[in-house]
């Protein structure tokens, strides 16, 4: 396979034989580790299990009730067949407007109906992903540059920059301030690219935020409006997960701040969204990526190009259908939001009783989770040598912050949302069983481990995890610990 | 006889040949250390400031041809032709007012004039024919859609309504979740039986070889950036697809050549021309990629010889580039010439397999254009393991997937349908030909696609794009008739238009030439 792709390196583009895809990355080997060893109840209770997939299966049931109940949404019943023919030869580009009035009023109810949308400015796009890339090819030439906040979502290096050529500029946040997107922080990226002479074309923000799972409050997100209509860049705000902020304070978008009377002179035409339903109603097979733009121009622009992602019309009639039922959607998110902060709350808690903290959330499918008491040193190396720790022997897919281009090592992401209520039981388990016989082997001696090591070599750590499962038993410098390359290397 | 559109093409080099009368006497009378910057400088800013003037004059795009771009294909229906030089200036000019600067691809796309292709669309969006409803509307023959069969699928539905995207006890869960982007293996295996039953059960295809998309227009645009950088080129056999034209240039920045076909040899593709234009491109400097072909072909309806096609694949090999082979109107012939795919030559040439690209989808055969289901289909291991990746940006919605699953493994249902729906082609091709040639108009004699690429030379006056776009104007607003014109499709000839008729039914064919026989009489008595 190498040598071939080498005799056709000349052969094919440079965008088919470069990295671009980012796939070649550690960070999949924790996918890779899934796929060749996924967990099962029955068939593999001994598998992978997948905390690095951000999917929402919490309300699938919901979902489930409203098409049975609603025959007529989908075309494929005796109800909704004649509907067929329109549908199924509709391939305007500017989607059905029944579908686009349910976008806008959904998006509108989801922000608290603090803010209205305009079905015209809606365009379609291949999930958030074709969403992303299209906004980039609208408002950069290849070259230029988007300063994108850290941490940020893994994908957004392949999305915004391999086809488009643009490049992304990080503006570092530290957990000193809960990794608040600070007016320092933005000039200090925005000067950094100054001097080495690239184009800054725009900010892009993930509010509420990806990985962090934190929502931006009303004065920072002014001061991030303020800051991108001084420097005439473009503000491109990715709100995919405003539907899953699941507790106070309430989401607030950067539609409803373009409301605010102390925002009249803002320049509308740098003003963009980008929606999704992949997350807010656990759709991502659906394809519904939405850009919405305050310019008319980039909707122009943005709408000939959706012909490479429009959204199917069988989906955008069935879309169309349960947005518009206005009871269904009001209690759909109220339930959600309601499942996941349960979810929420079971992990954060379960995690602080063996000690380990989180970044305070209130939002998203996933938590940050705080390892940095783990590490042997506060670098990468020992980040990633923890990490497949978590892979190999924990047997959880949880994503390492170096991935999101964290600037301080020690952080994972834990996606909690894709799972049932007892594969999520048997996570938790295993993350407080790893913990627990992590910091137990900090107390010990270094050499009494070793010695004990070679008597224990064959107890491995499934059976410990089912000793720990009765309350009871306490730990001890006798217990059957199977020693830890990590424990063995700090002492 | 036959004129071509080579008077706005000669202009080109008219004016660069200018630049290079006025640059040298100045090298010459400017001397010293200086002469030859100044020398060089002063024509460049006059050739600047001159194609700054000629287009703040321009003509409204639709009407009249762009100023001269440096491309040698050069039609109204350039749609972003405009030179560096001149967009850099424009944008800087929006900077200073004020005006939050888009991109550049943003920007030329919102500058050049829509291609008349376009234009028509949206005019029939605003005022569409209907009968009952709107009898003065304009008919649509500028779309290449079918109607003529969808009852069949509508029956089909209705029979199998327990494979609904939530019968036969799948979960809501197995179609919302993330799905592998390229596509469901049902689905491949499925597509690959359909593909293989279309083109009459001579070549099978191997699903692993398929990656799916949201409709052919992504699948050609990925193609396109696997196999292509910015900059470098494609031969494309004319009259073509106008939406190529954006469709494959736009994102990827990958030129098209034209390849000139002619009415003289019934615009059958010739590797002379192919070759000719091959060293044209070198000797630019332009690095051709590969040929891109439609077959059956749009907008003329020929369906390539075996022959033609194993020449093809020769020329091909020889300059070591691929073959872009878009098949999507492959199940809609209705002639008795047989259909060769490009896989068909393959499977007995090994060798070439990796240059070898098909583009196929169901937005033609198979009626479904809102679906949003293409295929790219490839021997290559790299151009699938990048087409893979790079269809995350437009994959096929999940419940399309399962109803499709169900529907195209009903090999009897597909069966019928492919049969039915050529003979109802045939049927509809028949009368609206014969209409036609009842007012003196003829047709390329044609086997496949969904429309007929009709001669009305004899009506433009003059003999030139100007003249046509004249007609295509009356068709569209006094015989509210909506053809594309052969500028469109960048067809050398003048007088040419593609008009579709798999949206008619027979009772409509009298009103259409009723209407066309209108503006006949009025090109006739001028």
């Amino acid at each position: 396979m190498a040598l071939m792709l080498r005799n056709q390196e000349h052969f094919l583009s440079k965008i088919a034989t470069n990295n671009g895809h980012g796939e070649d990355s550690p960070y999949f080997d924790g996918w890779k580790a899934y796929d060749s060893d996924p967990y099962h109840h029955t068939k593999n209770p001994k598998g992978v299990i997948q905390m690095g997939l951000a999917e929402n299966q919490l309300s699938f049931d919901l979902i489930q009730d409203w098409i049975m109940n609603n025959p007529r949404a989908s075309i494929c019943t005796a109800e909704g067949a004649d509907d067929f023919k329109d549908i199924a030869i509709y391939q305007d580009y500017h989607g059905l407007p029944e579908f686009r009035n349910a976008i806008a009023k959904f998006m509108g109810k989801v922000r608290g109906d603090m803010a209205t949308f305009d079905p015209d400015r809606i365009v379609m796009s291949g999930g958030a992903t074709g969403a992303h890339e299209t906004m980039v090819f609208c408002l950069a030439d290849p070259g230029d540059a988007f300063l994108v906040p850290t941490p940020y979502y893994a994908g957004f290096d392949r999305d915004l920059r391999w086809r488009t050529g643009a490049q992304l500029v990080p503006v570092i946040c530290d957990s000193s301030n809960n990794f608040t997107v600070t007016r320092d922080a933005l000039e200090a990226a925005y000067t950094k690219a100054q001097e080495a002479k690239i184009k800054v074309k725009g900010l892009l923000i993930t509010n509420p935020s990806n990985p962090l799972g934190t929502i931006l409050d009303r004065e920072t997100l002014k001061s991030i409006v303020r800051f991108t209509d001084e420097k005439n860049i473009h503000l491109v705000s990715d709100e995919i997960y405003a539907a899953t902020v699941f507790k106070r304070p309430s989401f607030i978008s950067i539609a409803e701040i373009l409301e605010e009377q102390d925002m009249e002179g803002i320049n509308r035409d740098l003003m963009h969204i980008v929606y999704s339903l992949s997350k807010d109603m656990g759709f991502p097979g659906f394809r519904i990526g939405i850009l919405y733009s305050y310019n008319d121009a980039v909707v122009s622009c943005a709408r000939k190009m959706s012909s490479f992602g429009l959204v199917s019309t069988q989906t955008q009639h069935l879309i169309a259908s349960m947005l518009s039922d206005d009871h269904f959607v009001d209690k759909f998110i109220i339930e959600s939001k309601h499942r996941l902060a349960k979810r929420h709350g079971v992990f954060t808690k379960g995690l602080e009783q063996v000690g380990i903290g989180s970044l305070e959330s209130n939002a998203g499918l996933f938590f940050w989770m705080d390892l940095r008491r783990l590490l042997s040193e506060a670098t990468v190396e020992a980040e990633m040598a923890l990490w497949r720790i978590i892979i190999k022997e924990v047997k959880l897919n949880v994503s390492p912050g170096s991935s999101f281009h964290c600037s301080e090592p020690g952080w994972f992401r834990v996606c909690f949302a894709n799972m049932d209520d007892e594969t999520m039981r048997v996570a938790l388990r295993r993350i407080k069983t790893f913990v627990l016989q992590t910091k137990g082997g900090q107390e010990a001696s270094a050499k009494k481990q070793c010695r004990r090591q070679r008597l224990q070599v064959s107890l491995s750590f499934r059976r410990m995890e089912d000793i720990m499962m009765t309350p009871h038993l306490i730990m001890t410098p006798h217990s059957p610990i199977c020693s830890s390359p990590l424990v063995r290397a700090r002492t | 006889m036959t004129q071509t559109r080579s008077d706005t093409e000669s202009d080109s080099p008219e004016q660069t040949s200018t630049g290079m009368r006025l640059i040298v006497p100045l090298q010459g009378i400017v001397h010293g250390r200086g002469g030859l910057i100044l020398g060089s400088l002063i024509p460049c800013a006059m050739f600047y400031f001159l194609q700054f003037y000629l287009k703040r004059h321009r003509s409204p795009p639709s009407e009249k041809p762009p100023p001269p771009p440096p491309s040698p294909s050069n039609s109204a229906a350039n749609v972003a032709e405009l030179p560096r030089t001149l967009s850099r200036s424009s944008l800087s000019l929006r900077g200073s007012a004020g005006h939050a600067h888009v991109s550049s691809r943003a920007d030329s796309i919102a500058r050049a004039g829509d291609s008349p292709y376009y234009v028509g669309l949206d005019r029939v969006l605003e005022d569409r024919y209907d009968e009952l409803n709107n009898p003065n509307g304009i008919i649509q023959l500028g779309l290449s859609e079918n109607t003529l069969s969808l009852d069949l699928i509508e029956e089909w539905l209705s029979k199998n309504l327990s494979d609904s995207i939530l019968g036969g006890g799948l979960s809501i869960s197995g179609i919302a979740t993330y799905q592998p982007f390229d596509g469901l293996m049902e689905l491949k295996v499925a597509m690959a039986g359909f593909m293989s039953r279309v083109m009459g059960r001579t070549v099978s295809f191997n699903p692993s070889q398929i990656v799916l998309t949201s409709g052919a227009t992504p699948a050609v645009e990925i193609l396109c950036f696997c196999l292509a950088d910015h900059g470098n080129a494609l031969l494309v056999p004319t009259p073509y697809y106008p939406g190529f034209d954006r469709d494959i240039r736009w994102r990827t920045g990958v030129e098209l050549i034209p390849v000139h076909c002619r009415s003289s040899d019934n615009f059958s593709l010739s590797i002379t021309a192919l070759d000719q234009a091959y060293n044209h491109a070198r000797k630019r400097g332009q690095k051709v990629r590969g040929v891109l072909i439609t077959n059956p072909s749009n907008p003329v309806g020929n369906i390539l010889t075996r022959e033609t096609l194993c020449s093809l694949l020769d020329f091909a090999r020889e300059k070591n580039i691929h073959i872009i082979c878009d098949e999507v109107f492959a199940g809609s012939t209705f002639g008795n010439e047989e259909f060769v795919s490009m896989a068909e030559i393959l499977d007995s040439e090994d060798s070439d397999k990796d240059r070898v690209h098909i583009i196929y989808g169901l937005s033609k055969d198979f009626s479904l254009p809102g679906f949003r289901i293409g295929v790219v289909y490839s021997s290559n291991e790299n151009v699938l393991a990048a087409s893979k990746r790079l269809t995350r940006f437009s994959s096929v919605s999940a419940p399309t997937q399962r109803l499709l699953i169900a529907m195209l493994s009903d090999t009897r249902f597909v069966e019928e349908y492919l049969q039915t729906n050529r003979k109802r082609i045939r049927t509809i091709h028949s009368l609206f030909v014969a209409g036609l040639k009842q007012l003196g108009i003829e047709c390329i004699k044609s086997t496949g696609g969904l429309f007929c690429w009709v001669d009305m030379s004899r009506l433009i006056r003059p003999y030139s794009e100007k003249g046509e776009l004249e007609l295509w104007d009356k068709l569209l607003n006094k015989a509210k008739i909506n053809a594309t014109p052969g500028l469109a499709c960048h067809c050398i000839e003048p007088g040419w238009f593609r008009c579709c008729f798999t949206t008619l039914r027979e009772k409509d064919i009298p009103v259409v030439i009723e209407r066309i026989r209108k503006v006949v009489e009025t090109c006739k008595t001028i």
